[in-house]
């Protein structure tokens, strides 16, 4: 089974076209081969390889639309899902805030295809599964992990002429390492879209020297620490800050970016002047999208500027609603965004290593990873969530002891706002299944005051 | 397609250390099952559905200060059909119903917005009889009034009070508590690089041994129960659906499993056969060990959530679910709700809000002192619970009645910014 091919998609978007007959249609196909292995309990315990076309024709009539899917390919299932479509589309009401079909852009192509991911087969994938079990066994511990790959191809067109095609391939590979008392947990992960980057004995190095590190944890005061996030845990957090950038709901009233009295808040600072986020698909270290699900092009967004809102999250209406231009996918995060058709998130950071930024704390709490964090109050980006797999006290510089997880309930708004130290961003898999998220490059960062409200015996 | 599954086999093999063995299963030859279904939801006119969720709409926007509504539903129909080596060949039809509504309350100057879901309504396993009786249309009123109520509900001060859980809200607790924790290969460490381990390990050290709760407290895994999300006619290795306790007056019995892991404890259960907890989300994904519907049993006495805040000094009165978190052994929680109303001497004394408690699971169910009876009983539900890499999503019920919680500690989440 290969890939759909820029030509295969094209000849696929036009026999479903060729099969409308509503006033506009747009369709949308996307091929997906993915596999994965895991392994737990020092196994592999189960893999699996899936392949997959799927087709999404959008109909409309005046400002009626529907949109109907299917995965069958025969004549009859594709004419079968435009009917469908169109046949919705005749039912729905009126949609006040329905925008036409775009003509015809241009693209500019992101080089998000890697032969060495697209490739790679159950042997090798069993290959970096025993790199990370294998040493774990030596260190008497118990290994978890999971490797996800996926080669995608997706190609939008509709009845103006409009195509556009995109591939693109991925992998998130993530490590558990546990003792075998139980007492120490460690975890390790990274995603790209290129398997060649991807070393697991380091990354099982990584977990294992955790775990053991995390033996015995003892319990400290809940309250307000000064914290050493590693890159997972700041995007952990950070996603959940670009995620709630939607224009809308701050002009609408129902956000932290909405401003008392009217309005919203682009132009106001609100987070420490070094901190910038930008989206960017064609960053070397993002490799996104190049164009949303309705086929507008994404672009180089700038979100926050030395601290400064610089844009929020606009589609094509509230756009032209609010007379600006529409930022296409925007992040990949929060609304509507979550995977394909996102431009992905770039945090600027510091010349630092998280050595560096260990060595400048006199007294502090290193995270390596945040996990089950969810929303406490929209108006301030407020969440709650848990420290995991490696959370240790610093003193004097360096990492003295494992403390036990503790349950945070802070606001990204907060925590980057009390940024004390920046360090050089990298690409991390951020999402807390191990699933590939959103392209994500964040730096570890020191932040005081960090909101710690409990303890959890959980290790 | 098969070939590939066995390249991964011998692929995989080089690494395996436990070979797999499974729990034997009677093959069934040709077995048939649906879920009750009155009406099929993908008969209905979209014109009939769009138009009682516009009509619930408008219903909810009479009411002054309800500025956003929302309102959607959600089926699935499920056609499955299974076939093994041991001869077992099923076919079965899952239905799924879930109609919901959001309403947004925004203050006047931007300054707070508060929401009201429509958590009386929870999704359920049979068909478009669930949207009408829903009653979206007369009842979306009082949850926009409940939203815009919100606004100015009296921030919560925070300390330790008795909790009187309503079953609108009490079904996730107990997904989240009781299911999580009680799945076996969480316990032995398959989902330690996602959804975690247990608090409930090693299974020697817990099984009858462990006390969940008070001597009345039974909870029940139920893959039969009628109209039930996760209910069905045999699981994904083609095992027919069972009913166990897996807490037998308050002492922990029994996991949740699959052929694969019956073995595994079966010396300590007296259980040789699976449970019947096998599923996948789709023909894409591998099935493995999910939750079965689970549910707290209602008491003897013939109490109501009325009678819970009756018997209640100081509390607090919880409806619907908020934002629910919990760790990755499953101890420590801090779970919201919808609304809250504060106890007073045995009523109800007005709204409050940024209510959120938080616990260990242990103490917190034991500290549960009385429930409700038979007549109180709820069947709340999760359309898509996550587990497992890649994450798959598993329908799942939990009934309950009405329960009280003594002394748990309540944080105020609107203050912590």
């Amino acid at each position: 089974v290969s890939l759909l091919s820029r030509e295969e998609a094209s000849a696929l978007t036009q026999r479903v076209l060729g099969m409308s007959r509503a006033e506009a249609a747009r369709v949308t196909v996307t091929g997906a081969l993915e596999a994965n292995t895991r392994f737990a309990a020092s196994d592999i315990s189960t893999s699996g390889d899936a392949a997959d076309v799927g087709v999404t024709v959008r109909s409309s009539f005046g400002r009626r639309s529907a949109v109907a899917s299917t995965n069958i390919l025969t004549d009859e299932g594709l004419r079968r899902a435009v009917e469908m479509s169109e046949r919705l589309a005749r039912l729905a009401p009126e949609d006040r805030e329905a925008m036409p079909e775009l003509d015809p852009p241009a693209y500019r192509e992101v080089p998000a295809f890697f032969a060495a991911t697209a490739s790679l087969d159950p042997a090798r994938r069993a290959d970096a599964a025993v790199a990370v079990i294998e040493p774990a066994r030596r260190a008497g511990m118990q290994a978890a992990g999971f490797l996800s790959l996926a080669a995608r191809a997706t190609a939008v067109a509709n009845h103006r002429g409009l195509f556009a095609y995109h591939r693109s391939t991925a992998f998130a590979f993530t490590t558990t390492v546990r003792t075998a008392d139980g007492t120490g947990s460690g975890w390790a992960g990274t995603a790209h879209n290129d398997w060649g980057r991807a070393r697991p004995a380091e990354l099982g190095a990584t977990a294992i020297r955790k775990a053991e590190l995390s033996r015995n944890p003892v319990a400290i005061e809940p309250g307000r620490y000064t914290v050493i996030l590693e890159p997972t845990a700041v995007a952990n957090l950070l996603q959940l800050l670009v995620g709630a950038m939607n224009a809308r709901a701050a002009d609408e009233g129902r956000s932290f970016f909405a401003k008392r009295g009217g309005g919203n808040k682009i132009g106001e600072q609100v987070v420490d002047q070094r901190v910038t986020i930008v989206s960017d698909p064609w960053d070397p270290d993002l490799l996104a999208a190049p164009f949303a699900g309705d086929g507008l092009p994404n672009r180089r967004v700038v979100w926050i500027e030395s601290g400064v809102v610089r844009n929020l999250n606009y589609d094509r209406f509230w756009a032209q609603r609010q007379g600006v231009e529409p930022t296409g996918g925007g992040a990949g995060f929060g609304f509507g965004g979550g995977g394909f058709g996102g431009a992905g998130v770039k945090m600027s950071g510091a010349d630092a290593s998280l050595e560096d930024l260990i060595r400048a704390t006199e007294r502090g709490v290193l995270v390596t990873r945040f996990w089950y964090i969810r929303g406490l109050d929209p108006r301030t980006i407020l969440y709650t969530g848990l420290t995991r797999d490696g959370t240790f006290l610093i003193e004097n510089g360096r990492i003295t002891r494992a403390v036990k997880n503790m349950r945070f309930n802070e606001s990204p708004v907060t925590m980057l706002n009390n940024v004390e130290m920046l360090g050089r961003p990298v690409r991390v898999s951020a999402s807390e299944s191990g699933d590939i998220g959103g392209a994500i490059v964040v730096p570890p960062v020191k932040a005081r005051d960090f909101n710690f409200q409990s303890i959890s015996d959980a290790v | 397609v098969a070939r590939v599954a066995a390249q991964q086999a011998r692929a995989n093999r080089r690494a395996a250390r436990r070979p797999v063995v499974l729990a034997p299963a009677e093959p069934v030859r040709d077995g048939r099952w649906a879920a009750p279904m009155r009406v099929d939801p993908f008969t209905v006119p979209v014109e009939d559905k769009v138009d009682l969720l516009l009509r619930a709409n408008a219903a909810a926007r009479q009411v002054r200060g309800a500025r956003f509504v929302s309102s959607n539903m959600v089926f699935l129909k499920d056609e499955r059909t299974y076939a093994n080596t041991d001869g077992t060949f099923t076919v079965q039809l899952l239905v799924r119903s879930q109609p919901s509504l959001s309403v947004t309350a925004v203050a006047s100057d931007n300054s707070d917005f508060q929401s009201r879901d429509s958590d009386e309504i929870q999704p359920r396993g049979v068909g478009y009889e669930h949207v009408l009786d829903a009653d979206l249309v007369g009842r979306a009123p009082q949850w926009a009034e409940q939203a815009v109520e919100k606004l100015s509900a009296r921030s919560v001060d925070p300390g330790r009070y008795d909790l009187v859980l309503d079953p609108t809200h009490l079904w996730l607790t107990i997904h989240e508590s009781i299911g999580h924790p009680t799945e076996l290969d969480r316990a032995l460490g398959y989902e330690a690089n996602y959804a975690g381990t247990s608090f409930l390990a090693p299974p020697q050290e817990v099984i009858g041994r462990f006390r969940y709760g008070p001597e009345f407290m039974n909870i029940q895994a139920d893959r039969r129960q009628e109209g039930a999300l996760a209910t069905t006619g045999w699981d994904d290795e083609g095992v027919p659906a069972d009913q166990w306790l897996l807490v037998r007056d308050g002492i922990f019995r029994d996991y949740q499993t699959t052929r694969e892991q019956a073995g595994w404890i079966s010396e300590l259960t007296g259980v040789t056969r699976s449970h019947g907890c096998s599923y996948a989300q789709t023909w894409a994904d591998v099935q493995f060990q999910r939750m079965p519907n689970v549910s707290l049993l209602p008491g003897e006495r013939d109490l109501t959530a009325e009678d819970l805040i009756a018997a209640t000094e100081r509390g607090i009165y919880i409806k619907g679910r908020g934002a629910y978190s919990i760790d990755q052994q499953r101890y420590n929680f801090q779970f919201g709700g919808q609304v809250f109303y504060e106890i007073r001497n045995g009523r109800l004394a007005g709204m409050l809000k940024d209510v959120t408690y938080q616990a260990r699971t242990p103490e917190f169910w034991n500290s549960m002192d009385l429930i409700g009876g038979a007549r109180s009983y709820f069947l709340g539900g999760s359309f898509g619970d996550g587990k497992g890499q890649p994450g798959q999503s598993n329908a799942v019920s939990h009934g309950c009645p009405p329960a009280r919680f003594r002394g748990v500690n309540v944080i105020n989440t609107g203050r912590q910014r």
